[in-house]
């Protein structure tokens, strides 16, 4: 079992949820993030004052997947997140020990 | 309060409803402009120091009001002593003034002048508070405030309008107040910073405004106030002057945001909500004292020279290093010395005074008063603001201590907070603060001795062991 973490641009985030949804992901956490890649933040004027604003919002987007579907969830979210231009974002997944629903108990792929 | 009116008026004029009306209208704009200017600069500060950046303009309501009647109205209006200041008995606690007594030649009461220029003296202290925010003790700026409008305003505001305060006498123009109010309220600010210093991470820390649109709303008030500012200077509007003074302030105001605007997109490569807000505000400062004395056109050249001299002018805190947090002086000073200048430049001699400017063939001659007028204004409220702040701060201390600027002035100084964050778990944990229902109202929790009317639920130690029960349940469970 793998999580997948998608930290993107926030108008972005419909596109991939209903990508998500097509794919048949039943579930995700999405949280509002801010944080900056390669490019930076960007600058902001007040009164000739100018103020460099590293963090730039974000949304982290987190689903729990069976190990076979990672790459092609991966590749789902990359298609609906990009626009080309900088600030895209970046998708990684890294391994989960375990998962249970905390309703039923149950655990694993099932718990998906 | 206008030179040259007394060739104007009819000689013994009786009270007119309709210029009374109109005074006590323009009298509440102007008590207006002090919660926009709150607004205004609450706006620019950060979130954490929201509420006091709002405090420092509103107490001015509270002290200056009571001041003026006690004797503010007396030391300013009152019968002339030695052209420095005036002192008139029946004006003291405003109680020996009759109903229909009427002001000094005009066609309104006394009274109504006394509440128009109240809302002028309450206004000008509550300026200077924007280049002092995030870091002054609420108390000693309560003292400030009272001490300064004694000894600075109420005697400027005698100079420049009071029959034979001096540069009243000697024919300086200034129709509403752009040296009484602007440049002493900027002088002022200067010389405060002088003894208070910078904030705690001034030039390294970004202190951006927290809201813009709150910073609109309070421009946009001042700017509908300006109207009571401007067009009730001239007392009443039987002859059409205060319509002119009104014209005027409204095509300086936007032909200054204009060129604010401008100005930054060429500069800076935007045309910023904070460059509009502020631009406006110039162009109000510079066209009060010249309204009364130039055409249209000339208020758009006055609003747009204004415009971009407040611009240039805001960045002289970083090439100087004094921190001058919402740029009174960039705005208020520069923007009220420029007005006050280009009277001298602009006056026609057909509206307010005779008095023409240098452009309508007046040479020098009122340019030089205009000058002295400004200088010595500005020279009185920079010795004497930062004399009073020093004597303030060696009695009392100015500052709060660094901890509590950085961590936040508003929860230190009022026990409140502006806007309420709290995210994830927010609402059980406000319900939580709510008084049981039998239990005695708490008071300002970190004040509140223990033991004393403070509710089960706000206590820390209560609070624990209500979290310990939790989780000993939730072992149960999983066990």
């Amino acid at each position: 079992m793998k999580l997948i973490t998608a930290v993107v641009k926030p108008h972005r985030l419909d596109e991939i949820k209903e990508a998500l949804q097509s794919f048949g992901v039943q579930g995700l956490t999405v949280t509002e993030a801010s944080g900056y890649g390669r490019q930076r933040g960007h600058t902001e004027v007040y009164r000739g004052a100018e103020y460099t604003v590293d963090l730039v919002p974000k949304v982290r987007i987190e689903v729990l997947a069976e190990d076979d579907d990672t790459e092609q969830l991966i590749e789902v979210i990359i298609k609906a997140a990009r626009t080309g231009k900088i600030g895209d974002g970046k998708v990684w997944s890294v391994p989960v020990d375990t998962a249970v629903r905390v309703r039923t108990g149950e655990r694993g792929p099932d718990a998906l | 309060m206008l030179p040259g009116i007394s060739t104007l008026a009819a000689p013994a004029p009786d009270l007119s409803a309709a210029n009374t009306g109109f005074m006590l209208i323009c009298s509440a704009l102007v008590m207006l402009m002090t919660p926009a200017l709150a607004f205004f600069y609450g706006g620019m500060v950060r979130v954490k120091s929201t509420l006091n950046m709002l405090m420092m303009s509103f107490i001015s309501l509270g002290i200056v009001t009571v001041l003026w009647v006690l004797y503010g109205f007396s030391v300013a209006f009152g019968t002339d002593i030695g052209s420095v200041v005036g002192w008139s008995g029946e004006y003291v606690g405003l109680s020996g003034i009759g109903l229909t007594e009427l002001w000094d030649g005009y066609t309104i009461p006394v009274y109504v002048f006394a509440v128009f220029q109240l809302m002028f003296a309450i206004i000008t202290p509550a300026l200077i508070s924007g280049a002092l925010a995030d870091r002054v003790k609420f108390s000693a700026w309560a003292l400030f405030v009272a001490l300064w409008a004694t000894v600075v305003y109420f005697p400027v505001a005698h100079w420049v309008w009071g029959a034979g305060g001096w540069l009243f006498e000697m024919g300086v123009i200034d129709f509403a107040g752009g040296t009484a109010v602007h440049v002493n309220a900027g002088a002022a600010a200067l010389g405060v910073l002088w003894v208070i210093g910078r904030r705690v991470g001034f030039g390294k820390d970004p202190m951006r405004p927290h809201s813009l649109p709150l910073v609109m709303l309070g421009a946009g008030l001042l700017w509908f106030g300006w109207f009571g500012f401007n067009a009730g200077s001239w007392l009443g509007n039987d002859d059409g002057v205060g319509a002119v003074m009104f014209v005027n302030t409204q095509v300086a105001t936007a032909a200054a945001m204009l060129a604010w605007l401008a100005y930054e997109k060429i500069r800076h490569g935007a045309f910023t909500t904070l460059g509009a807000a502020s631009g406006a505000v110039a162009g109000l400062v510079a066209i009060t004292p010249a309204g009364g004395s130039c055409s249209p056109l000339g208020a758009i050249a006055i609003g747009a020279i204004a415009g971009v001299l407040c611009a240039m002018a805001v960045g002289l805190k970083f090439r100087f290093g004094y921190d001058d947090s919402l740029d009174v002086i960039g705005v208020h000073l520069v923007g009220g010395v420029a007005g006050s200048l280009l009277v001298g430049l602009f006056a026609t001699g057909g509206v307010q005074s005779d008095a023409k400017g240098l452009f309508y063939g007046g040479g020098l001659e009122q340019l030089g008063k205009q000058a002295v007028g400004v200088f010595s204004v500005l020279a009185y409220s920079l010795v004497v603001s930062a004399l009073l702040a020093l004597v303030l701060d060696r009695v009392m201390g100015m500052r709060v201590d660094e901890e509590t600027e950085v961590s936040g002035i508003d929860q230190a100084e009022h026990a409140e907070t502006a806007y309420d964050f709290s995210g994830a778990g927010g609402g059980a944990a406000a319900r939580r603060g709510v008084p049981a229902p039998d239990a005695p109202a708490a008071s300002v929790p970190h004040k509140a001795a223990p033991g004393t009317g403070r509710s089960t639920a706000q206590d820390p130690a209560a609070q624990d062991t209500a979290v310990q029960d939790t989780a000993a349940q939730n072992k149960k469970v999983d066990a």
